[in-house]
């Protein structure tokens, strides 16, 4: 098995152009979380000319809504949720500077294009492995929306963070790859 | 007659809320074991181990498997000569909101599907009672999750469809959900009943163990079939490619009106949870 690549935000475009789909990445650094919710906001504050509660730039958004933190802990299970439903809001965050975004499941076709065109990468995280995926998040705070409870966004502190690259900057797509391999 | 005080359903609720998104079922386990073995894709036994481990931590730790702590479905088998000191559907929601919130469970339900707020407590639970004779009650709770459920389907299909047509439907059903439900994933279908009651029994499939057949040969073969074909679809694991898109298909079967063939497809995620007790 290829060895992981290890990344920390702000991701420059020398990055992402090394980035391959297949590609085992191991995240370090701060990420922002947002899901269904939180990307609404921040797309129609993009519409309406306004500035934005969080700088995005170069940045990871991690779709993720955490489960509660027991008392001791910094976060609550936290896998990915289904990226699919994010797709409305993907083109136009990475127009504005988005560079990567952890998910599980397939994007559409016009996302897959503005990756090509505004060079970033979809990682897909391991859906449903919330309890294996916290111990790699070292710390968690609101950042903006916190009346949306779960959906609000946070920065996280992550190390090591398991992805795997779903989509490219190049047009690739794991998903069609990797179901024409094993199909009988 | 028997007497059972709310507070034994409260708690019996709660309990099993808590249980069924810390514990995976033993029957999941051996299946992911099972299936790394056969796995032909190194990422795909990558995930399935992550999943294996995943559970270890969950167990050990007293967490929820997954952050989505689901939509607390449960399934009532209510004797006929239970006697209740109050409102069961009252109990059943205190209990979800007591495991919900002491078990520190997402709560992931909005008030109003249009205008939204979470209520905070994960209730109103989803509550499915069948009478059944006798002085018990067999509580099943089944939290499902959003992005399995968002991948369900019903369809009115023609009489003249068959079988074939609907081993066809599910086919297709599972190759559109692709990675979506979180592969490897259970499927439930039904066949038969009303518009309203197919969907019913496709989500009454799930509460099946790993490798519980249908008790009727012929839909145990279709079973099987369909489960062969699934994985022939190289979906794989989290749908990044391989042999293991799903690790059972159940179907349960209800009479039907001579002009209706109602068939739901129900999927569930690896993080297949149910839990039972009776009181």
């Amino acid at each position: 098995m290829s060895e992981s690549i290890k990344i920390t935000p702000p991701i420059s475009d020398d990055v992402i152009m090394k980035l391959k789909i297949g590609d085992r990445v191991l995240i370090s650094g701060k990420i922002l979380t947002g899901r269904d919710s939180a990307h609404k906001r921040l797309y129609d504050l993009i519409q309406a000319g306004k500035s934005l509660p969080v700088d995005i730039e170069g940045q990871i958004i991690y779709y993720v809504g955490p489960a509660p933190a027991k008392p001791g802990y910094v976060i609550g299970s936290a896998g990915p949720t289904t990226s699919y439903r994010m797709d409305p809001y993907a083109p136009l965050l990475m127009e504005h500077g988005l560079k990567g975004m952890i998910g599980k499941g397939v994007r559409s076709q016009i996302v897959r294009d503005a990756m090509k065109q505004f060079k970033a990468v979809y990682f897909a995280a391991t859906g449903g492995a919330g309890a294996l995926i916290a111990k790699n998040i070292k710390s968690a705070r609101i950042v903006a929306y916190e009346d949306l409870g779960p959906e609000a966004i946070r920065e996280l502190e992550v190390e090591d963070f398991p992805v795997i690259v779903a989509n490219d900057a190049f047009g690739g797509d794991l998903y069609q790859e990797g179901a024409k391999k094993y199909r009988r | 007659m028997s007497n059972i005080s709310s507070d034994k359903i409260v708690d019996t609720v709660a309990r099993l809320c808590v249980e069924a998104n810390y514990f995976l079922g033993k029957d999941m386990l051996q299946a992911f074991k099972n299936c790394i073995e056969k796995e032909e894709s190194e990422t795909g036994r990558d995930i399935l181990n992550q999943l294996l481990r995943n559970a270890e931590i969950a167990e050990k730790e007293q967490v929820p498997l997954c952050q989505d702590c689901g939509f607390a479905v449960v399934f009532l088998e209510l004797g006929t000569e239970v006697c209740i000191d109050g409102s069961i559907v009252d109990a059943i929601n205190e209990g979800v909101r007591k495991g919900y919130t002491e078990g520190y469970l997402r709560k992931s339900i909005l008030a109003d599907p249009v205008k939204g707020k979470n209520t905070g407590d994960n209730t109103p639970a989803i509550i499915h009672t069948t009478f059944v004779p006798g002085d018990k009650i067999k509580i099943t709770v089944a939290p499902k999750g959003g992005g399995s459920e968002n991948m369900s389907e019903v369809k009115m299909m023609k009489p003249a469809d068959g079988i074939e047509g609907v081993k066809d439907f599910v086919i297709d059903r599972v190759l559109r959900s692709s990675s979506n439900p979180c592969p490897p994933t259970v499927v439930g279908v039904g066949i038969g009943g009303t518009f309203e009651y197919v969907a019913f029994l496709a989500k009454k499939a799930l509460l099946r163990n790993i490798g519980d057949r249908n008790q009727d040969p012929f839909y145990a073969d279709v079973e099987r079939e369909l489960l062969q074909r699934i994985n022939d679809l190289g979906i794989g694991p989290m749908g990044l490619g391989g042999r293991t898109t799903s690790l059972d298909v159940f179907i349960e079967t209800h009479p039907r009106h001579i002009a209706s063939f109602p068939v739901a497809v129900n999927i569930n995620c690896h993080v297949a949870r149910h839990k039972s007790a009776v009181i």
